[in-house]
């Protein structure tokens, strides 16, 4: 039932999936993005890095229309996105993660995964309020593909806890769990090492090149420890103070002096040379 | 422990038949006085319109004070369509009814029409269409102004036009129809039709209200809410220089007694199922999403203004048959009984019973009314302590037990049913389970 199955190319073909140019964000006189332009294609694994207040947030929010963009235009499948709600963006396929965590934490971990089915659900206010038929077998279905959800991130037996009665980690896998059951094509994770020690942020890696492969996902991943990018995405983007400052491999990356005088200062750069 | 086992309908009917049936042999046997059994039937009718502001502040976290207004628009509006069949003021005795279902059905043609239409989307089409001989500014302007003028046109002539025929209709046939019947049976009809009604028009009040207020948060949304139980009772207060029998600030008299506890039991039992599977169902979790979490709703794909003005009304059409059940118990209404202070009783109730919890907010209902009047037996010259006794216990349980009584604990057949956990061998599993070990459960 994932998206995937309706989508036809096969990760591989050079399909464009996501397609931003020119966006630019204002905050008052701020100028927090500017001029920043991506190409992503189908199956890709993608990072955009930069230092802390680099802008990089605010293009994921801009990008699933929870702020109004100042310029710019953002395309997903060929289809113009910019400035539409958030969720019929989430709808249409985009799915995120925050970088400080937002499960819901007065619903239980299988509410909190069933939400992302609502959009999809087969009975109505109507229904819900007489107990129909239909409610019993739209509910059973929800909850049997919640459950299967939960299982494959091995969190079915907690499905009666409280989001918020759950440790770190097991929240962040909430929080994946419950984007990918919006059953998108392109997920968004915003900075999802924060906060880890280096065996999760292994384990983590892990897990995203396992959903990617397991949803046909593309995967544009926002990270500002270098270490975790440089080790999981295919190609990245860096920017500072809201422009793009250097895009290639990992290796490209790494060398780049513009790239390091961003992370440690110019200082370094005349080290490094 | 044998009780649990039942399934839940069946615990929740012999529950209402017990309760309803014990309580009607107990007051027809004259074991408590007429003014115990009104002060019972006061405490069920809070408690559904409590049940309305749990909705809003305990499960959508709308912090809303205008919930009097709402309980007064379903107090008045039955009031009027009772009075006009049983004592008549209006000329016709459906007058009333004709006047309020003609208001409502022409809200709700008009709302579907201008939704179906999608002015807002004509309108972008039009101002791009204009950009082209036109500067973007006077496009924009003159395309908003098209499309207002279009909106009020589809109002009036939508809204007015169906809310005329269904006052006509009304007039013409419900007097025959129901006259045919015994008289008592057609009051009881009346009143059915007119706690419908006032919950229905304090329901699309509170829409229209929640329209503009509700992409407002927290102390904002409680000004602006407050701001509008000011107007209402303003307008109460003045409403005879509109309908010459609502009397204004002299108060509404000769409202048939028609509220019975059949009725009030009848209606909180219905009321609290309805709002239980409501909240059990996907939409209650969609609105409880929203609650906890706005924009991490809005990325599930969730439209959270629509689920936050949804509950709001919902909440508001409990106050409504709350206000329609109060004023045919005493018979009398007035404005003082309206104002935004009287919006802080369901408060206390919600907040000392326990803040999103059913069973909590019922007891909250019940405890509130019991409290107030119980007081009454201190001696005559204390009686008036009664307002600094209430608020002392309500301080002390905010002191010593902040989540209120319940917690967001419920009882019985209102707890989150149970859901079987699926099987599967790796129901062990630590939560610190790696993807790895995920991976190796899923083949």
């Amino acid at each position: 039932m994932a998206q995937s199955d309706i989508h036809g190319p096969d990760p591989g073909t050079d399909s464009t999936v996501l397609k931003i140019g020119g966006l630019t964000k204002f905050f008052g006189g701020l100028r927090a993005v500017h001029n920043f332009d991506v190409e992503i294609k189908r199956g890709e694994l993608v990072g955009l890095i930069g230092p802390n207040g680099a802008g990089k947030t605010t293009i994921f929010n801009m990008v699933t229309g929870i702020y109004p963009v100042s310029a710019g235009s953002i395309a997903y499948n060929g289809q113009e996105i910019t400035d539409r709600p958030a969720h019929e963006i989430t709808q249409l396929g985009i799915g995120r993660t925050f970088q400080k965590i937002r499960i819901f934490p007065n619903l239980t971990v299988l509410d909190n995964v069933r939400v992302a089915y609502h959009p999809h659900a087969r009975y109505n206010l109507f229904d819900g309020v007489l107990r129909s038929r239909r409610f019993g077998q739209g509910e059973r279905e929800m909850t049997e593909r919640a459950q299967e959800f939960l299982a494959v991130f091995g969190m079915e037996h907690l499905q009666d806890t409280l989001a918020s009665n759950l440790p770190y980690g097991a929240q962040r896998r909430l929080e994946i769990a419950r984007a990918l059951a919006t059953e998108p094509d392109l997920l968004l994770l915003d900075e999802p090492a924060a906060g880890m020690n280096p065996r999760e942020v292994v384990e983590l890696m892990e897990l995203i090149h396992f959903i990617r492969d397991r949803f046909d996902l593309t995967i544009f991943l926002i990270e500002h420890q270098m270490r975790v990018v440089m080790g999981i995405c295919e190609w990245i983007t860096v920017i500072d103070f809201g422009e793009i400052i250097a895009r290639g491999t990992s290796k490209e990356i790494q060398n780049d002096p513009k790239v390091i005088e961003a992370y440690l200062g110019s200082q370094a750069t005349r080290m490094v040379a | 422990m044998k009780i649990r086992s039942l399934p839940t309908w069946l615990t929740a009917t012999l529950f209402f038949l017990v309760v309803g049936v014990g309580f009607q042999i107990i007051s027809s046997h004259g074991w408590l006085s007429g003014y115990w059994q009104q002060v019972i039937m006061l405490g069920t009718l809070m408690a559904i319109s409590a049940l309305g502001l749990n909705l809003k502040y305990g499960y959508a976290g709308l912090f809303a004070l205008g919930h009097a207004a709402f309980y007064g628009i379903g107090a008045y509006s039955s009031a009027l369509i009772t009075k006009d069949w049983i004592v008549g003021w209006s000329g016709n005795p459906a007058g009333g009814l004709a006047g309020v279902l003609a208001i409502e059905v022409g809200f709700i043609l008009a709302v579907v029409a201008i939704s179906y239409f999608k002015i807002g989307h004509l309108r972008n089409l039009m101002r791009d269409k204009l950009s082209r001989w036109l500067t973007p500014f006077e496009a924009s302007v003159l395309a908003t102004v098209a499309m207002l003028l279009a909106g009020g046109l589809t109002i009036v002539v939508v809204g007015g036009g169906s809310g005329w025929l269904v006052r006509q209709g009304v007039l013409a046939l419900v007097p025959p129809v129901l006259g045919a019947l015994p008289i008592a049976m057609s009051q009881q009809v009346i009143f059915l039709l007119a706690l419908l009604s006032g919950a229905v028009l304090a329901g699309l009040v509170g829409f229209l209200v929640g329209l503009p207020l509700l992409s407002l948060t927290y102390d904002y949304l409680c000004i602006a809410t407050l701001g509008f139980g000011i107007i209402t009772y303003v307008f109460f207060n003045n409403a005879d220089k509109l309908i010459p029998t609502m009397k204004g600030a002299r108060g509404m008299v000769n409202i048939p007694n028609l509220t019975t506890w059949p009725w009030v039991f009848a209606c909180a039992a219905v009321a609290l199922v309805v709002m239980r599977n409501f909240i059990y169902s996907s939409t209650g979790r969609a609105i409880l999403s929203v609650r906890d979490d706005p924009i991490a709703a809005e990325t599930m794909g969730i439209n959270a203004f629509k689920f936050k003005t949804l509950a709001y009304a919902l909440g508001c059409a409990y106050a409504g048959l709350a206000g329609a059940l109060y004023a045919h118990l005493y018979s009398f209404l007035h404005p003082s009984n309206f104002t935004w202070l009287k919006s802080v009783d369901p408060f206390v109730m919600v907040v000392f019973g326990g803040v999103g919890s059913m069973t909590g907010t019922v007891l909250g209902a019940y405890t509130f009314e019991l409290l107030l009047e119980g007081l009454r037996v201190l001696p005559a010259e204390f009686i008036d302590w009664r307002y600094v006794i209430y608020p002392l216990i309500v301080l002390a349980v905010m002191l010593f037990r902040p989540q209120g009584l319940m917690g967001n604990k419920e009882w019985g057949f209102l707890k989150l049913p149970k859901i079987a956990k699926k099987e599967h061998g790796q129901g062990e599993a630590s939560a610190g389970m790696s993807k790895a070990e995920a991976q190796a459960s899923e083949n």
